[in-house]
């Protein structure tokens, strides 16, 4: 036995080591009952019982406990024990109560009278042990009985020290079970005057507890931030030798220190400029001594030293505004990444993930890319690749994504079962998000299928196949690929849903090859089907209809299959009702019916990817980070964030280009520059780049919608408080004539006037228009005609511009416009049936015949008001043809002097779709359209379809 | 905050176990159960930290036992590791040397430490000269009292 002081229990040793030598299971359960057997008679019988006694036998019951059995009883004696004079007693009676009262809380109010006793006790170890009680147990009665108490406790000049620690810990425990307890007013001053105190130790306590307090009410408590700069000052520039006993290996104070540190994190980098740079100092000087060489060889010194220099880091990655010092932190951890000790390289790898969320540091983490890559190669422990894979994950951006997609797919043949499936949505997601080509997205998609197609969930496969729908340009290199990932002959059931799918909707788009002819793409998938699942089966048996409809040519084969016994009379219901449905459907509807039914895919909604809340679902914790924060302050040069950059983006193709609207904006003079951006973003206002910056202002006020007139013809082009120009026009085959009115609403003349028509570069040749010259003055209130003639020789694409110059009063004036003169107006109505325009619309299904847009509504869903735009548009509205009654569809000619060009159109509202900005943003319900436009010659369909576009 | 702290031998028996986060017994059982299995599966060099559920899990071996704490995210993994060798140095210092069967024979006093150093899941004293100051007062108070129960103890087992 040890030499330990004060008194052992002998029986107890006893015990235990009856227990020790116990040879089996059994008969340590027999033992032990035994034992309780014992106990519990000597608590029923002997009232004679003294204080040792009932102490062993508890700390018999006690050690019991802890092997893993349960108690029922004893918890009177413990009880009992609190209130003896004798300490060990009383500690041995805390003891148990601290570990076993959940069970037995009908004694509570014994145990509350104890402690009370205790805590007012003129002995500090009394009202310590009686502290300790009350923070182990923590229960809400406690908060409510000693809530009281223990703040005076805390800021009592009274107290000892001991004490103190004790209480302000005491108090963080009452405080987290119930957050009233803590007085406010005068009480928050001194208890964050605690952070000053003499006692390295109160101060590490207090801390502690002012930081919960600060969690919960910043601003009450922010005074904390000035003395916690300064303490924290004192401290790091403080040499080993002054804190003496609270030097930890070498480093002074780093509980303290760490503390501190991450009490600042609560906050925003302090606004006083004094106490700030002092901080950064402080940051400045742990950065500094990171890069000396070691006090010590023990790895106690180096681990409590990079303690405080990883929670500096957190600090300054908190902070977000110091470039200098993340980049600093950056190159630090860099060095950990090849450090010889796990930990540090795995810590390393972790907060250079915050790191690389950073603008600032975004770029000095992808520095260290081929060492990461390293990490998650070699690395032998699992949790450190597994690191690894995330700050690959976190650091990937568009200039590095090939790569690190690439080395995350190359890594995935070989990875740890554990990390497989997180990594497969990580790669996913990254293809996804920075698939600037979506061949490679596809590849990448396919690939992972084929090297770990068992961690592949649904939604991945899911998502591919959305991505695909949604994006026509990518759909034949699709089918062409997973036609040829279908020719292994062992290729994982996942593959083999996705090809299944890809082919059922595209495989047309491939069968013009000989070698994927509609019967190879048929018995290639059929020769998969015996190996599936019920559920990828009943997905081929779609895909065989659909080939039905595709390929009549190999309709009966299809039949054959769908006769089979095995399907037609399937034990599976699902596949037995789709083999019987689909045969019937073959047999029994005609091709325009097939046609209908069998129609390609609508696209989906585009919203969140799924895959990223299934990555998130993953880690509760955590949740991944590949996105580069905003930063906090301004700062000159700096990006924009990717969202922006996204809504951005859409902003502008979904007006399809300032050259589309047809006003180009002249370069605006500097004053003007940003709302020049904005107006042009927005699309909405243009305003000419006048160097006056008033005129701009004036401008600004105009009525201008330029887009309103592609779906009419007569109305006010433009009106502000000088002029109103009106527009009037008419169209007969290829020919259109347009009157402009140019009305000044001054009570002055307007001199200078002029209004030159001009054709973008992209009409030239295709539009003539031809302007009359008029009048340079317009007399006050006084209105001029002028007449514009267009001829289309061919199908273009954008509008001519009209630009306005005049001076009035003084000053110039300049109006860029864009001219109602839009393809459309070439069109003639053509009325046709249903079944003539689906056939029609099936033969316009190549990739160069279709354009499709998915765009939200801009205005609520107005029926009469949509059939106004359309039929004011040009096209015939086709009534009662489509089969959902919701959609509308059109159909017209595009006369060009040189061809007449065929044009079917179809608008499929979509009320409360999920819609987003872009896949990451949250989901939002609202209003959306599909606009399909399938023409002969291709870049009809596109125009048409952009000139739709946001017309709804 | 700690949310709590295992000793565990290499067998995988508990030793200690200190709870600063109340939970019901059967999830505490559950939790040591999968901790140790996890812990000793583990091989030397690797890393000791690991994400386990929402926590982090720091842990270290000591001779044939090992001290295992769980940390929430924003706990400083290091430190925490640090924590433990603290205790370490105090079991070592009080005992002399600490072994196993110290700390199976005397869990009261490793309790007791403990709380010491650990309050509320929080460090409450840092200095070594200060927790063991506090151990020897509690130990002087036991002095004074009679000894006694010495004989009475002898065949009552």
């Amino acid at each position: 036995m040890p030499a330990v002081r004060g008194d052992g229990m002998r029986g107890l040793a006893v015990f235990i080591s009856d227990i020790r030598n116990c040879k089996s299971k059994e008969a340590e359960i027999k033992r032990i009952n035994k034992e309780l057997a014992n106990i519990r008679s000597k608590f029923k019988g002997d009232k004679t019982l003294d204080g040792y006694q009932k102490k062993k036998y508890v700390c018999k019951l006690l050690f019991i406990f802890l092997l893993g059995h349960d108690i029922d009883f004893g918890h009177m004696e413990a009880v009992n024990l609190l209130s003896s004079n004798k300490y060990s007693e009383k500690q041995i009676g805390y003891l148990f109560i601290s570990v076993l009262v959940n069970t037995r809380s009908d004694l509570i109010n014994l145990i509350n009278q104890s402690i009370k006793n205790d805590l007012q006790s003129r002995n500090p170890i009394h009202v310590n042990l009686a502290l300790q009680c009350i923070a182990n147990i923590g229960s809400k009665e406690m908060a409510e009985v000693f809530g009281h108490d223990i703040p005076k406790l805390l800021v009592s000049g009274d107290t000892m020290d001991v004490v103190k620690q004790s209480a302000a810990l005491c108090l963080l425990r009452l405080f987290r079970t119930s957050q009233e307890i803590i007085p406010g007013g005068e009480w928050t001053s001194r208890i964050i005057h605690l952070l000053n105190d003499q006692h390295m130790g109160v101060v590490t306590a207090a801390t502690s507890l002012i930081d919960a307090l600060v969690k919960k009410n910043p601003d009450e408590y922010k005074g904390c931030i000035s003395l916690a700069v300064s303490r924290l000052s004192r401290i790091v520039t403080a040499s080993y030798t002054d804190l003496q006993d609270y030097t930890y290996y070498f480093v002074p104070a780093p509980w303290l220190s760490v503390k501190l540190l991450r009490l600042l994190q609560n906050y925003p980098p302090p606004d006083d400029p004094g106490v700030r740079g002092r901080l950064i100092e402080c940051l400045e000087t742990i950065l500094n001594k990171a890069q000396e060489p070691p006090k010590s060889k023990k790895v106690q010194h180096s681990n409590a030293k990079n303690a405080v220099l990883f929670e500096a880091i957190s600090l300054i990655i908190h902070m977000d505004t110091e470039p200098n010092l993340l980049v600093r932190a950056c190159n630090q951890l860099g060095q950990f990444l090849s450090n010889r000790e796990t930990n540090l390289r795995y810590l390393a790898l972790e907060s250079m993930c915050l790191l690389a969320t950073s603008e600032f540091s975004h770029d000095a983490v992808k520095k260290h890319q081929e060492v990461v890559i390293l990490s998650m190669k070699m690395e032998k422990d699992v949790s450190v690749r597994q690191q690894a894979v995330d700050l690959l994950y976190a650091m990937c951006d568009k200039t590095n994504a090939e790569e690190i997609v690439q080395e995350m797919l190359n890594y995935l043949e070989t990875a740890d079962y554990s990390i497989r499936e997180e990594m497969v949505l990580k790669v996913a997601i990254l293809a996804e998000k920075y698939a600037t080509d979506y061949t490679w997205y596809v590849d990448v998609i396919l690939n992972l299928i084929r090297i770990a197609g068992d961690y592949v969930s649904e939604e991945v496969w899911y998502r591919v196949i959305q991505i695909v729908i949604n994006r026509d340009d990518v759909q034949g290199y699709a089918a062409k690929t997973v036609f040829e990932a279908l020719q292994a002959p062992a290729c994982h059931e996942n593959m083999v849903k996705v090809g299944g799918y890809i082919l059922g909707e595209f495989g047309n788009l491939i069968a013009g090859d000989q070698r994927s002819s509609p019967s190879v793409q048929f018995q290639l998938l059929h020769s998969k089907y015996h190996l599936c699942s019920p559920m990828t089966r009943a997905l081929l048996l779609s895909t065989y209809i659909k080939f039905v409809n595709l390929f009549p040519e190999i309709k009966t084969q299809i039949q054959e299959v769908f006769k089979q016994h095995s399907n037609l009379r399937s034990a599976d219901a699902e596949l037995q009702q789709r083999a019987s449905e689909y045969l019937q459907l073959s047999i029994i509807a005609s091709h325009d019916m097939l046609a209908t039914v069998l129609e390609e895919m609508p696209v989906f909604p585009e919203r969140e990817s799924s895959i990223l809340a299934v990555l998130k679902k993953k880690k509760p914790g955590r949740v991944p980070e590949n996105e580069i924060r905003e930063h906090k302050s301004p700062v000159p040069g700096s990006t924009a964030n990717h969202q922006e950059e996204r809504s951005a983006a859409k902003t502008v193709s979904a007006n399809a280009s300032t050259d589309l609207l047809g006003l180009s904006t002249p370069p605006a003079a500097p004053t003007a520059g940003n709302t020049g951006v904005l107006v042009d973003m927005l699309g909405e206002l243009y305003t000419s780049g006048s160097p006056q910056p008033h005129a701009n202002n004036v401008a600004a006020q105009n009525a201008y919608n330029p887009a309103k007139f592609v779906c009419k013809n007569n109305g006010v082009l433009f009106e502000n408080d000088l002029i109103q120009i009106g527009v009037k026009s008419e169209f007969r085959q290829n020919l259109g004539r347009i009157t402009l009115f140019y009305g000044n609403k001054t009570s002055t003349a307007l001199q200078n006037f002029s209004a030159a028509v001009t054709n973008p570069t992209g009409c030239i040749g295709k539009l003539n228009v031809q302007s009359k010259k008029v009048d340079p003055t317009v007399e006050a209130g006084a209105q001029v005609q002028q007449m514009v003639n267009g001829e289309c020789v061919f199908d273009y694409p954008d509008a001519p511009s009209l630009t306005v110059t005049f001076t009035c009063n003084g000053t110039p004036q300049k109006l860029s416009l864009r001219l109602p003169l839009t393809v459309n107006k070439f069109f003639e109505p053509t009325e046709m049936t249903g079944e003539v325009f689906f056939a029609r619309w099936k033969n316009l299904s190549g990739n160069e015949q279709r354009s499709q847009k998915i765009f939200k509504a801009t205005q609520p869903m107005d029926n009469t008001a949509i059939r106004t735009k359309l039929i004011g548009f040009g096209m015939q509205l086709l009534d009662g043809i489509d089969p959902n009654p919701e959609n509308f569809v059109c159909a017209g000619i595009v006369h060009t002097s040189k061809q007449q060009i065929g044009c079917l159109l179809r608008l499929e509202p979509n009320k409360q779709a999920q819609a987003s900005n872009g896949f990451y943003d949250s989901p939002t319900t609202m209003d959306m359209f599909r606009l399909t436009v399938r023409s002969s010659k291709e870049s009809v369909a596109v125009t048409v379809c952009d000139l739709l576009v946001d017309q709804f | 905050m700690m949310q709590f702290m295992l000793l565990f031998s290499r067998q995988g028996k508990l030793r200690l176990q200190k709870w600063y986060q109340a939970y019901p017994d059967k999830t505490k059982k559950k939790i040591t159960r999968e901790l140790i299995a996890t812990i000793l599966a583990r091989k030397p060099k690797m890393c000791s930290f690991l994400e386990w559920k929402d926590l982090k899990v720091v842990y270290k071996r000591y001779a044939s036992l090992y001290f295992c704490c769980a940390i929430e995210q924003d706990d400083n993994e290091l430190l925490t590791l640090e924590v433990i060798h603290r205790y370490v140095e105090l079991l070592d210092k009080y005992f002399g040397s600490v072994c196993e069967l110290d700390i199976i024979f005397n869990f009261e006093k490793a309790y007791f430490m403990c709380d010491e150093l650990l309050l509320g899941g929080e460090i409450q004293e840092t200095s070594k000269k200060n927790v063991l100051k506090a151990i020897a007062a509690q130990d002087l108070l036991q002095e004074d009292e009679t000894p006694q129960g010495l004989f009475e103890d002898h065949g009552l087992g």
